[in-house]
C-alpha cells in the first residue's frame, strides 16, 4: 500500500487550499496520507492540517530559519521525513514548483510535474506544450514518486478530521548562501484567483492601468477574483500575481470572463478548466470564441458599463 | 566571472502541436524549432551582465544530438562568446539534463548559471533545480529581476502571492520568467561572425551521465476538446444567459 506524504503550503496563519486539493489527488492514489509542515510558528496550520479528511498524520517541523518557505531549507527536512513513503506531492504552485524538483534531486528521481489524473499509484497523466497534448506517465514503483499536483484539476478534500499532530526537531541547519529579504504584495481584499469562484480578466486591449479598473469594477461587482493576460502585465496596467496562463496561473473558477483578451494557447492553458468561459471581443475572429461557451462581440468599454447597469 | 547558459531546442512557440495519431508523441516533422523563449531571455540577461563589465564570459551549453547546434548558434550570434554541445540522442529528463549540467559546471566553474524556468515543450520546470540540489548551491527561481552585489545577487522572484525578494551567494542557479527583460533581435552580420565562435562537442557517455529515468512516456494524447458554445448579441443576452446557468 502507498504511503503518501504532502508538503503543506501555508503562510504561518492559514493553510493554502493546495493542499487540500493534494489531498484529493494523494487519495487518488490511494494509501496512508500524511502532511508535514515546516514553519516558524505553525500551530494553527499544522492544526488545520489535521482536520483534512482522510489524513492519517501531520508532522510539525518548527524552527526559526523554516519561517520562510526557502527551498534550500525546507527540501532537506521535506527529504529527512522522505524514506519512509512511497509518495512525495505537493501543489504545482510557485512554491511547489521550487520546491519539490529539488527535494526529487535530492531523493534522485526525475519528479512528475502536474498530475492532472492518477491512473493507478504508478500511473499518471500530466499536460505538455501547454495542455496541447496529455502524456501517460509511468514511474518505477520501487522509486519514491515526487510529483507535483497541478491544482486546477482537483477539488479541494473536505475538513472534519482529526489526524495526530507529532513534532519534530529540524534535522538541517540554515543555508547561509540564500537570505529571505521580502514579499512585496498587492494583496488586496478581492478573492485569491486560484481559489476564487469567479474570475473577470483584462487584456491588452483595456489600454492603461487606469482603465484596467474597469476590470477591479465589475469584479467587485461580482465578488470575482481578476485576472490578466501577460500583455496586460507587461504593459504595466496589473500586477504580476494576476497573470492566466502557461507561464502564470492555472485557474478553475465556475465562471471566467475575458475582456479584450485574444485567446492565444499560453493563456487558453490556464483557462481550460473553468466551469463556464465568457469572451467579449470586438473582433469576431478572435480564437478566444473558440473555447468561450458564451461569446460576445463587441467594444468592452461599451459592454462593460451595460453588464454593471444590468447588473444594478 | 563565467556564466554558464542553458539553451533547449524546442518547437517555435507560435506553432500549435499535433499529437501523433498512434500516441507516440507530437508531430515534429517539418516544425519550426526554435531556442526555448525563457533560454533567451536568460541569455539576454547574461548579455548585459556581461557588457556592464560584471563578467567576462558567456557559455551556452545545449544538450541533444546534431540539430541543437542550430539553437547554440543562434545563442553565438545573440553574442554568447563560446558554446558547448552535450551531445545524446536519448531524451534527456530533467534529472540526466541537471547531473550534465553539474558536470559541465564542475569543468567551467561558472560564478552563476542562468535557465530557463521551464521549456516550453514539457512544461516541466525541474531543471535548474535539480542543478542546484546537486551542486549544493543556492535557486533562485522564476526571476523578474536581478542585481548582481560583487559575490552575491539579489534577484526578485514572481511568486503567486506577488514579488519574492532573495539574496543567494554566487555560485548559485537562477532561472528566469518572461519579464526579466526582452531579448535582442540577431543580426545578420552576427550570425556570419558567429559561425567562428567555438562550439564543443562532449558526449554523454563522456561526462559519464546515465541517460536512464525512473519516470517513462508511455503515451500522448490530444486534450479533451470543450463543448462548442453559443454568441450573444449583447450585454442583455449575455446576463440572462449567466442567470439560466446558476452563474449570476
Ligand atoms: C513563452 C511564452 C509564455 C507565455 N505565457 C503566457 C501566459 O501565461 N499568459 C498569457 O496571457 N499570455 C502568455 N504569453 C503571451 C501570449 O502569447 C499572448 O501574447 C498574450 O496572451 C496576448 O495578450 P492579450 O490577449 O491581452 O493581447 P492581444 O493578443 O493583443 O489581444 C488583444 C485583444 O483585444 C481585442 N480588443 C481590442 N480592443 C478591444 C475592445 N475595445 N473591446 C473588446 N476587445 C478588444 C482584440 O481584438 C484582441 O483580440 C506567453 C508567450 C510566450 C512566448
Amino acid at each position: 500500500m502507498s504511503r503518501i506524504l504532502i508538503i503543506a503550503e501555508h503562510d504561518s496563519q492559514t493553510l493554502n487550499l493546495a493542499t487540500a486539493k493534494c489531498v484529493s489527488c494523494a487519495q487518488a492514489i490511494g494509501g496512508d496520507i500524511d502532511i508535514a509542515v515546516f514553519g516558524s510558528a505553525i500551530g494553527e496550520v499544522a492544526a488545520e492540517a489535521a482536520k483534512l479528511e482522510p489524513v492519517t498524520g501531520v508532522i510539525a517541523v518548527e524552527a526559526e530559519h523554516l519561517a520562510n518557505p526557502l527551498a534550500v531549507n525546507w527540501a532537506p527536512e521535506a527529504v529527512a521525513i522522505a524514506s519512509g513513503y512511497t509518495h512525495v506531492l505537493g501543489p504545482s504552485t510557485t512554491l511547489g514548483r521550487d520546491l519539490m524538483p529539488r527535494i526529487a534531486a535530492l531523493v534522485g528521481v526525475n519528479q512528475v510535474s502536474d498530475i492532472m489524473e492518477v491512473s493507478g499509484p504508478h500511473s499518471f497523466k500530466r499536460p505538455i506544450y501547454a495542455g496541447n497534448a496529455i502524456t501517460d506517465v509511468e514511474c518505477a514503483p520501487d522509486r519514491t514518486v515526487v510529483a507535483t499536483v497541478r491544482t486546477a484539476s482537483w477539488k479541494a478534500a473536505g475538513s472534519g478530521g482529526a489526524a495526530a499532530v507529532e513534532q519534530r526537531a529540524a534535522s538541517s541547519s540554515p543555508a547561509e548562501h540564500t537570505r529571505y529579504v521580502g514579499l512585496e504584495t498587492e494583496g488586496g481584499e478581492r478573492p485569491d484567483l486560484q481559489s476564487a469562484v469567479r474570475v473577470i480578466s483584462g487584456g491588452r486591449a483595456l489600454g492603461s492601468e487606469e482603465k484596467f479598473g474597469l476590470i477591479y469594477g465589475l469584479a467587485d461587482r461580482l465578488g470575482a477574483g481578476v485576472g490578466a493576460s501577460r500583455a496586460a502585465v507587461d504593459a504595466g496596467y496589473c500586477p504580476n500575481d494576476m497573470q492566466v496562463g502557461q507561464t502564470g496561473k492555472i485557474i478553475s473558477p465556475d465562471l471566467y470572463m475575458a475582456f479584450g483578451i485574444s485567446g492565444a494557447i499560453q493563456h487558453i492553458t490556464g483557462i481550460k478548466d473553468a466551469g463556464t468561459i465568457v469572451a467579449v471581443n470586438k473582433d469576431s475572429e478572435a480564437p478566444i470564441f473558440e473555447v468561450s461557451d458564451i461569446g460576445l462581440v463587441g467594444d468592452l468599454f461599451q459592454v462593460i458599463p451595460e453588464l454593471e447597469s444590468l447588473l444594478g | 566571472m563565467k556564466i554558464l547558459i542553458g539553451i533547449k531546442r524546442v518547437v517555435d512557440y507560435n506553432v500549435r502541436v499535433r499529437v501523433l495519431p498512434d500516441g507516440s508523441g507530437v508531430d515534429l516533422d517539418g516544425v519550426k524549432m526554435s531556442v526555448n523563449p525563457f533560454d533567451e531571455i536568460a541569455l539576454e540577461e547574461a548579455l548585459r551582465i556581461r557588457d556592464a563589465g560584471k563578467a567576462e564570459e558567456v557559455v551556452v551549453v545545449s544538450i541533444g544530438g546534431d540539430p541543437v547546434q542550430q539553437q547554440l548558434r543562434t545563442g553565438l550570434a545573440m553574442g554568447a562568446d563560446r558554446a558547448i554541445q552535450v551531445k545524446t540522442d536519448a531524451e534527456l529528463q530533467p534529472l540526466g539534463a541537471a547531473q550534465a549540467f553539474l558536470k559541465i559546471v564542475e569543468r567551467e566553474e561558472p560564478g552563476l548559471v542562468i535557465l530557463g524556468k521551464q521549456a516550453i515543450d514539457d512544461d516541466n520546470s525541474q531543471t535548474g533545480q535539480m542543478l542546484a540540489a546537486l551542486w549544493g548551491r543556492p535557486q533562485a527561481t522564476f526571476a523578474s529581476k536581478l542585481v548582481l552585489n560583487g559575490t552575491s545577487a539579489r534577484v526578485t522572484r514572481e511568486v503567486d502571492s506577488g514579488l519574492e525578494i532573495v539574496d543567494v551567494d554566487l555560485p548559485a542557479v537562477i532561472t528566469v520568467d518572461l519579464r526579466l527583460n526582452e531579448p535582442r533581435f540577431v543580426k545578420l552580420p552576427d550570425i556570419m561572425k558567429a559561425k567562428r565562435k567555438p562550439l564543443d562537442v562532449v558526449t554523454l557517455e563522456e561526462l559519464g551521465v546515465d541517460a536512464g529515468s525512473n519516470v517513462s512516456v508511455t503515451h500522448c494524447a490530444p486534450p479533451p476538446q470543450r463543448a462548442k458554445g453559443i454568441m450573444v448579441d449583447d450585454a442583455a443576452q449575455l446576463v440572462q444567459e449567466l442567470k439560466n446557468r446558476g452563474l449570476l
